[in-house]
């Protein structure tokens, strides 16, 4: 990293809290994209990346940090190959990884519809979907390798849904003009992860992978600047472990949970990932947050987490407000001629199956002008009606009932929907107490997947040799935004179907390295790191919750950093940010002892990070001076309010480095359109 | 797989249960249709006959023995299974689950059965005892049981003591049948609720009959 | 739906670690919504023992909604509480009214011990099925999806059976703390699939010789686990794991022994 610094922006805020960045003007950062035509790419490095014979692969030792979908095939697929592997997640099993809630499906490039599909529309959908900023030879390779995580998941007898001729069903999603998404009814995430899971407990049936559960990642290990090792803290008996291995693959997930509400579950964290970053690993593209449209509005304050309600309903439903500002009504008394289905009406074309950005900033810009709905107003209407009245009137017409009366149609088209979408509305119905078949349900976006992450070459490698990022970890594959169902297709992809070549590439050069005992001064220093830092938090006994410091650290997010952002807003929020954190480590209140098992002391250590990483999503939100998919700055949109990209100033990765206690350095890696020329995303 | 490993497994142990039961169960055809008998009105000419006809050929009596076996199979592994399946919670709840969750003689069968086996003790010693120790273990000559019953059941406890028996009996049943399928791998839904309809039709006759012998002959309708 | 706000007593089961003893303390909440969940209950709960100087209540949870299987309440006498087919997490507290009691306690079992208060130790759940929950496949050799077609009726059973969360509120239910369900919810969802055939006797075989080697009892039938599953999981797996055990088990040749 010898680029040149200079601060570029030194707003003063509030009196004396500054904004430090600089930015790196000339691109350090080495993706290794191979070489060759893009549909050759990873044939090639396949075909030339170097080997670890199967008696060295007994004597390499890999640390998988998490268990979802990458983390889980990774560890599995590397112990297959026999390495030694010892796989870490938080929770008490590696089934309960997040990647288990997702619902809607996984795509790949199959074409078993015979409807046009190929790797090279899979590709160019993600690319677009993603708005020009993801690298295509990464989409390329998740493209091509898209088709064996459908064969290898069947293999492990993953219960794909299947036709009655026994093949396996299809089924669309948002933003593409083909039906290449597989899925197992509304659980393909749980589906995908219990064959993940299944064949990592193999694994460790078999002595290749050694599991840690309920241990938390909490720092890296850098010897010789080589990833070498990670501590971490055995949640239930609080001591500290240093665990030695020639490489460390973070599988860790996404860091939505910074903005406290979001989809993700408790326990998802940054933590991992940011002590990666602390050590050396740039971070990519933070502000790039996805902001899911439908999900289950917040009803109060006490509200921990958000529900989503699967992208597959707006197939069927439509979104709506009424015609009426502060309108009181419930959902089915407003007359017809008083509604306003705005994604209709402003997008035509595509009407309710706008991409989750564009469809997420409709119902926002709704609700801001006073148009929204239920007790909080920040709602709009999801609303099956129509769909049930079309599909009783086709259920009649199908029993030969011609003339059918309001009820019967009703009675049909109610049995369709129950079917298709019956585990969604019933669990909608245990959240709010309300009935979808009857009234409309009541949606409101939420933080859902962050594309960010840790920036990662064609290897999946961060810029610390020997330190890897998969998943929703990275930052490499959706961009600016993600498609529906691409998160499960990239987390196996790289698990695996990169890893296993690109980590031996790696590892071929470093079957001389003997195991580096845990008594080195590297792991010494940084597991005295760890402890002082513990130490330091449970020695403020001051007067606030870690909880109430994570709430408001999310309503700043929200409010600054959320759907729309502005610079002054932004600005706002980094000095804001910075005065919680000071606060936070003035006055944060964390119970029980060290040496135990202690959920508060876990989440203090996840917040403090959070509280650090906000401030950098909000920097990076602030440089990035364009619109681009889940990245909205009000300043730079189209006169109809759709997003406006700068592709002349910002058709880069921006890779953002740790400078110790004195902010950040941008690094940028240019991004080269060779395949697929970058135009304006429409769809009206 | 040894068959020792087999047969004391958790799922083993169960086949052994469901097995003999059903064996038990075939038994019970046997004993209730004979039994009803009695009311041929002929003065017991008809009960006395069949009883002489198992009491007097060795392959019945081999048979018995083999019945015994099936009994003490039956009645010693239930009670282990019993204490080892109550040794898996050293500390119970404050709250049960209770009839929330399962139905109340599912979850007493080894009570039912200890109820059913005391019952037994009584009944065996009142008949099937004195009987054969009066054959001299062998082919001798048989006791009039019909008469022998007239007399146990003019007495009001030992009718109490039968009916109640009989009782447990059929809650024994209406679980045990259905369940003794279900360990041997019925696993069609179909079959299933058809083999429970079964399993509780044939649990309240075969009860009801048994327990209309005392009273029958209490009331003095025999 | 008409919102309403209410006090409880809970009255929940407090145990430092493992080794300790353990005992019911009882804790009054105020002013909580009908709307909130029931685990949002428990962070207000805990929000003001903090703030208290007290310690907070351990339970575990992650996803919130009602999938990751990691919730395990044992509430007034039912795991997960008074609605069917759900989760703690997904339980409202709608489903209670103001002056209520309630009791939490953890999943009892000995081969759950507890680690802390409302935590228990379900790790016997994954070491069951490293005896043979999986199809051995390694990453890279499979067929093309299609080759294989599946009889829908069956593909459609394997995955109601492979919906099982693992959470363990039948191990909990259960009088004689079985894991039958949780077990033949797995050899189910893979015996009903050609993939799942060759392994299909060492499997169950090995699974069970695994269950009971953690120390959970046999099953008798009486339904309550399946009365409780989050999942609603059916017992007739438990019918078709005894069939497969059985002719597993009498066609095993020990002639390697």
């Amino acid at each position: 990293m010898n680029g040149i610094n200079g601060k570029e922006d030194d707003c003063n805020n509030d009196g004396d809290i500054k904004i430090f960045f600089s930015i790196q003007l000339i691109m350090p950062l080495e993706s290794k994209n191979p070489s060759g035509p893009l549909d050759q790419k990873w044939t090639n490095y396949k075909g030339h990346c170097k080997l670890v014979n199967p008696a060295n692969k007994r004597k390499l030792e890999i640390i998988v940090v998490g268990t979802g979908l990458a983390g889980a095939s990774a560890a599995a697929s590397l112990g297959e190959l026999g390495y030694k592997v010892k796989s870490f997640c938080f929770q008490d099993s590696p089934r309960r990884a997040h990647s288990i809630a997702a619902q809607g499906g996984i795509n790949a490039a199959k074409n078993y519809q015979n409807d046009g599909d190929s790797v090279y529309r899979l590709f160019y959908d993600t690319i677009k979907g993603g708005d020009y900023r993801s690298r295509e030879s990464n989409v390329y390779r998740l493209a091509e390798v898209s088709a064996n995580i459908i064969d290898q998941c069947v293999a492990q007898g993953v219960p794909f849904a299947r036709e009655y001729g026994g093949l396996l069903s299809n089924r669309s999603f948002g933003g593409v003009q083909v039906q290449r998404t597989f899925y197992a009814a509304g659980q393909t995430g749980q589906q995908l992860l219990i064959g993940a899971y299944q064949a990592l407990e193999r694994q460790i049936a078999l002595g290749t992978v050694e599991m840690f559960s309920r241990h938390e990642m909490l720092d890296v290990v850098v010897i010789d600047g080589k990833a070498r090792g990670i501590i971490t803290r055995n949640l239930i008996t609080g001591e500290l472990e240093r665990h030695f291995g020639h490489a460390v693959l973070l599988c860790s997930g996404g860091y939505g949970n910074v903005f406290y509400l979001s989809t993700n579950a408790m326990g998802s964290n940054v933590t991992a990932a940011w002590k990666a970053h602390k050590r050396g690993a740039l971070f990519g593209n933070p502000c790039y947050t996805q902001i899911h449209p439908t999900c289950i509005p917040v009803t109060g304050d006490h509200q921990s987490k958000l529900t989503l309600m699967s992208e597959s309903l707006r197939n069927d439903g439509r979104i709506w407000v009424p015609k009426k500002q502060n309108d009181t009504r419930k959902g089915n008394e407003i007359p017809e001629d008083e509604r306003d289905y705005y994604l209709e009406r402003r997008y035509p074309a595509f009407g309710n199956l706008v991409p989750r950005d564009v469809a997420s900033r409709a119902a926002k810009e709704r609700c801001d002008a006073g148009y929204g709905v239920g007790t909080s107003k920040q709602a709009v209407f999801l609303d099956f009606s129509d769909a049930i009245n079309r599909y009783g009137k086709i259920e009649c017409s199908k029993l030969g009932n011609h003339n059918p009366t309001a009820e019967e149609i009703r009675h049909h088209g109610t049995e369709v929907i129950k079917e298709k979408y019956g585990n969604l509305f019933d669990m909608y119905e245990k959240i709010t107490g309300e009935n979808p078949y009857n009234v409309p349900m009541r949606i409101y976006p939420a933080v859902h997947y962050t594309m960010g992450g840790l920036w990662v070459d064609y290897e999946l490698m961060t810029n610390v040799p020997g330190l890897y990022a998969l998943g929703e970890c990275n930052f490499s594959d959706h961009g600016a935004n993600r498609l529906g169902a691409s998160a499960l297709m990239q987390g196996l992809a790289d698990g695996y179907f990169v890893i296993p070549y690109t980590l031996g590439n790696y590892l071929a050069d470093e079957i001389r390295t003997k195991e580096i005992p845990t008594t080195h001064p590297a792991f010494e220093g940084a597991e005295k790191g760890v402890a002082e830092r513990i130490s330091k938090l449970m020695n403020i006994k001051g007067n606030e919750t870690v909880e109430s410091f994570h709430k408001r650290l999310g309503k700043i997010m929200w409010d600054k950093c959320g759907m729309a952002r502005n610079a002054n807003g932004l600005k706002e929020a980094i000095a804001e940010i910075q005065k919680l954190r000071a606060e936070f480590w003035k006055n944060v209140r964390i119970p029980g002892d060290i040496k135990e098992m202690n959920p508060e002391l876990d989440k203090a250590n996840r917040v403090a990070d959070f509280l650090e990483l906000g401030e950098l999503i909000c920097m990076d939100a602030l440089q990035r001076e364009e619109s681009c998919g889940g990245h909205f700055r009000e300043e730079y949109q189209t006169p109809e309010g759709e997003a406006m990209r700068n592709d002349d100033r910002f058709m880069y990765v921006s890779a953002w480095e740790y400078q110790n206690g004195s902010g950040w350095e941008l690094h940028k890696e240019e991004l080269k359109y060779e395949e697929v020329k970058p135009v304006q995303r429409s769809y009206k | 797989m040894k068959w020792s490993e087999i047969f004391t497994s958790s799922v083993g142990k169960k086949l052994v249960m469901g097995l003999t039961g059903l064996f038990l169960i075939s038994f019970l055809v046997v004993h209730v249709g004979i039994n009803a008998c009695i009311w041929a009105n002929d003065d017991g000419a008809m009960f006395n006959r069949a009883a002489h006809f198992m009491g007097s050929s060795y392959v019945i009596r081999i048979l018995e023995i083999g019945l015994m076996a099936g009994f003490l199979i039956h009645i010693i592994q239930g009670l282990v299974l019993e204490f080892q399946n109550r040794s898996k919670r050293t500390v119970g709840y404050q709250v049960n689950l209770g009839n929330r969750g399962s139905k109340w003689y599912s979850r007493s069968m080894g009570l039912l059965g200890t109820l059913i086996l005391l019952f037994l003790i009584i009944h065996l010693s009142q008949f099937w005892y004195p009987n054969r120790s009066h054959q001299g273990w062998l082919l001798g000559e048989e006791l009039n049981l019909f008469d022998r019953m007239k007399t146990t059941f003019s007495e009001l406890w030992v009718v109490i003591i039968y009916v109640l028996g009989c009782f447990s009996l059929c809650w024994h049943l209406v679980h045990g049948f259905q369940s003794a399928f279900r360990t041997l791998g019925v696993s069609n839904n179909r079959y299933l609720s058809m083999i429970n309809n079964i399993g509780i039709g044939f649990s309240v006759i075969v009860s009801l009959v048994f327990a209309m012998m005392p009273v029958s002959m209490y009331l003095g309708w025999v | 739906m008409e919102h309403y706000t209410m006090n409880l007593n809970l009255k929940v089961w407090k145990q430092k670690n493992a080794a300790s003893k353990g005992k019911f303390e009882t804790f009054e909440v105020k002013d909580i919504s009908s709307e909130m969940s029931f685990l949002e209950m428990f962070d207000v709960l805990n929000e003001r023992l903090i703030n208290e100087g007290k310690e907070p209540v351990a339970f575990d949870h992650d996803c919130r909604e009602g999938i990751c299987g990691m919730c395990s309440m044992y509430i007034n006498g039912r795991p997960h509480g008074p609605w069917h087919g759900t989760t703690t997490c997904q339980l409202h507290m709608r489903a209670f009214k103001d002056g209520d009691t309630i009791v939490v306690e953890p999943w009892r079992a000995n081969a759950f011990p507890v680690i802390k208060d409302l935590m228990v130790d379900r790790t016997a759940f994954d070491r069951i099925i490293q005896a043979g929950g999986y199809i051995s496949v390694n990453t890279g050799n499979a067929v093309d999806g299609n080759a294989i077609p599946i009889e829908k009726e069956h593909a459609d059973k394997s995955f109601a059976a492979a919906a099982c969360i693992g959470c363990g509120a039948c191990v909990a239910a259960c009088k004689n703390s079985s894991a039958m369900l949780f077990v033949s919810a797995k050899v189910s969802h893979l015996a009903l699939l050609p993939q799942g055939d060759p392994e299909r006797k060492t499997r169950v075989l090995n699974m069970v010789t695994q269950m009971d080697k953690e120390g959970f009892g046999a099953c008798t039938n009486t339904g309550a686990c399946e009365a409780v599953c989050p999942k609603e999981i059916s017992i007739a797996n438990i019918a078709r794991l005894n069939g497969e055990y059985t002719m597993a088990a009498l066609s095993a040749d020990n002639s390697h022994d």
